[in-house]
């Protein structure tokens, strides 16, 4: 469904993102793991179109985009179909909840305003929010800003780090949801940190490092069998640091 | 008090009253709507950093930042019509009220455009809006809030502007009161008369401004 090829971006000159491929099929759950600085945000922000990458095509279904050269337009149209959870939860400050969920439908798509709040509705039902509806981002702990952010159903989810911003008991109900979701079938590309969730949530696993893309494999594997020496060390260090802090 | 001063201060409380009424509060409303209207499309230009505009945006700003209010009125008025161009007072007075206080918006606003964060303007691309869209719904709403208190302060400000229109021949309140003196010479309270209508104005202004600003709460964040 989601065909990402030879992606390259560098920030003045130094590269961040080296030729980076990776393939998700319709209801596939994708964890991209990686150190920090892998450049696993740029690679989202790329593929997101919210930052210009030098090389490389991504397709969506039947629509093919070369992404340097991407026109305005096609990259509206492209995210319409995507949804973003980022680390920092950025709702529309000056909108209610249910208004952040339809916006996208009422304003982007032009849906008549009783359908959309219909959909709405049901979106903030499925992830726990029907009562906060009429609250604005300010009235929301962080779980439920990201939740709110979860809530569109378009046809791929990118999460950046969607927990890490998160008090440790708020982090619970997001991953929740998120597992829901997965349940549910729905296609997702999530960057994350947590490899209990990575293990038990995701059915293929990306590991990245500096800027490549070093290791892909099933979950299971992945965590039982690394292929890769780097993979492998790297495994072993989160799960220590992991350890320490519970 | 004498009794004749009374008379002349009972007597002349509706002829300044009445002028304001039906000149300096449509004078002003009308001026400061227009210039809303080129404030925030100026500041948008500037936001948007269009290669072309900008520079005319900058341009504007600096001219009737740098210009006395007075001589801009003169050049609309009596200026403009040495070369074919007769507006009525009136239109004229709009004209330079709107045009003056624009630019000095225009800034205000464009501050508060910058302050909102980045982030959503991402937001916005991210739920698939296209850059006007997100303006428009996303980054306007919560600049003007922003913007709100000092723009108040841009009206009630351009309130007490407008009594220089008299000298464009505009029969406001300040012109009234000028005339009504001329009759009676008693210049201490009748200035003092228009100077209190004035300041009865800016006060339901001001008053207007803190219900304005209890409204826009709602979504009260930081
Ligand atoms: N806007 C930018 N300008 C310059 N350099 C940047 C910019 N954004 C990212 N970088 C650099 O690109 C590299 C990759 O960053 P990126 O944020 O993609 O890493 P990451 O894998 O998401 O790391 P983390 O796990 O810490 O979030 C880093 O070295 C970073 O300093
Ligand atoms: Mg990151």
């Amino acid at each position: 469904m989601l065909t990402v090829e030879q992606v390259e971006k560098s920030f003045r000159g130094t590269p961040v993102l080296r030729g980076v491929s990776l393939e998700v099929a319709r209801g596939d759950v994708v964890a991209i793991l990686g150190p920090s600085g892998a450049g696993k945000t740029t690679l989202l922000r790329c593929l997101a179109l919210l930052e210009r990458a030098e090389g490389g095509t991504l397709r969506l279904g039947d629509t093919l985009c070369h992404l340097p050269t991407a026109s305005g337009r096609e990259a509206v149209a492209l995210r319409r179909r995507m949804g973003f959870v980022f680390q920092s939860y950025d709702l529309f400050r000056n909108k209610t909840a249910l208004q952040n969920v339809t916006l996208g439908l009422t304003v982007a798509r032009r849906m008549p305003r009783a359908q959309a709040e219909e959909i709405g509705l049901a979106m903030l039902d499925k992830v726990g929010l029907l009562d906060r509806r009429d609250a604005y981002p300010s009235q929301l702990s962080g779980g439920q800003q990201q939740r709110v952010a979860i809530a569109p159903q378009p046809e791929i989810l990118y999460f950046d780090e969607p927990t890490s911003a998160l008090d440790p008991e708020l982090t619970g109900e997001v991953l929740g949801v998120m597992r829901r979701l997965a349940e549910e079938g729905r296609t997702m590309l999530v960057v994350t940190h947590e490899l209990g969730f990575a293990r038990n949530v995701a059915n293929r696993v990306v590991f990245m490092e500096e800027g490549r893309v070093v290791e892909e494999a099933p979950a299971q594997t992945f965590f039982s069998h690394p292929r890769e020496e780097r993979s492998r060390a790297f495994l072993q260090q989160t799960l220590e640091e992991q350890g320490k802090e519970s | 008090m004498t009794a004749r001063l009374w008379g002349i201060v009972t007597d002349s409380f509706w002829k300044i009253l009445a002028p304001g009424l039906v000149v300096t509060l449509p004078l002003t409303a009308l001026s400061f709507a227009l210039a809303m209207v080129i404030a925030v499309a100026v500041a948008l230009i500037q936001f948007a950093q269009l290669p072309l505009l900008r520079p005319a945006a900058r341009f504007y700003i600096w001219i009737i930042r740098g210009t006395p209010l007075l001589i801009q009125l003169f050049i609309i008025f009596y200026g403009l019509g040495q070369v074919g161009i007769l507006l009525p007072p009136f239109t004229a007075a709009v004209a330079a009220l709107a045009i003056n206080e624009g630019a000095y918006c225009a800034e205000t606003v464009r501050a508060a455009l910058e302050s909102v964060p980045a982030g959503q303007l991402e937001a916005g691309a991210c739920a698939g809006l296209t850059w006007l869209q997100t303006a428009r719904h996303i980054i306007l709403p919560q600049a003007m809030r922003t913007a709100f208190p000092s723009l108040s302060n841009s009206l009630i400000s351009m309130l007490k502007d407008t009594s220089l229109v008299a000298n464009i021949t505009v029969a406001e309140m300040f012109m009234a009161g000028q005339k009504i003196v001329s009759r009676t010479y008693e210049p201490l309270v009748i200035y003092l008369e228009v100077a209190l209508v004035y300041l009865l104005f800016s006060t339901v202004l001001t008053k207007l401004q803190r219900a304005g600003e209890r409204r826009l709460n709602v979504y009260d964040y930081r």
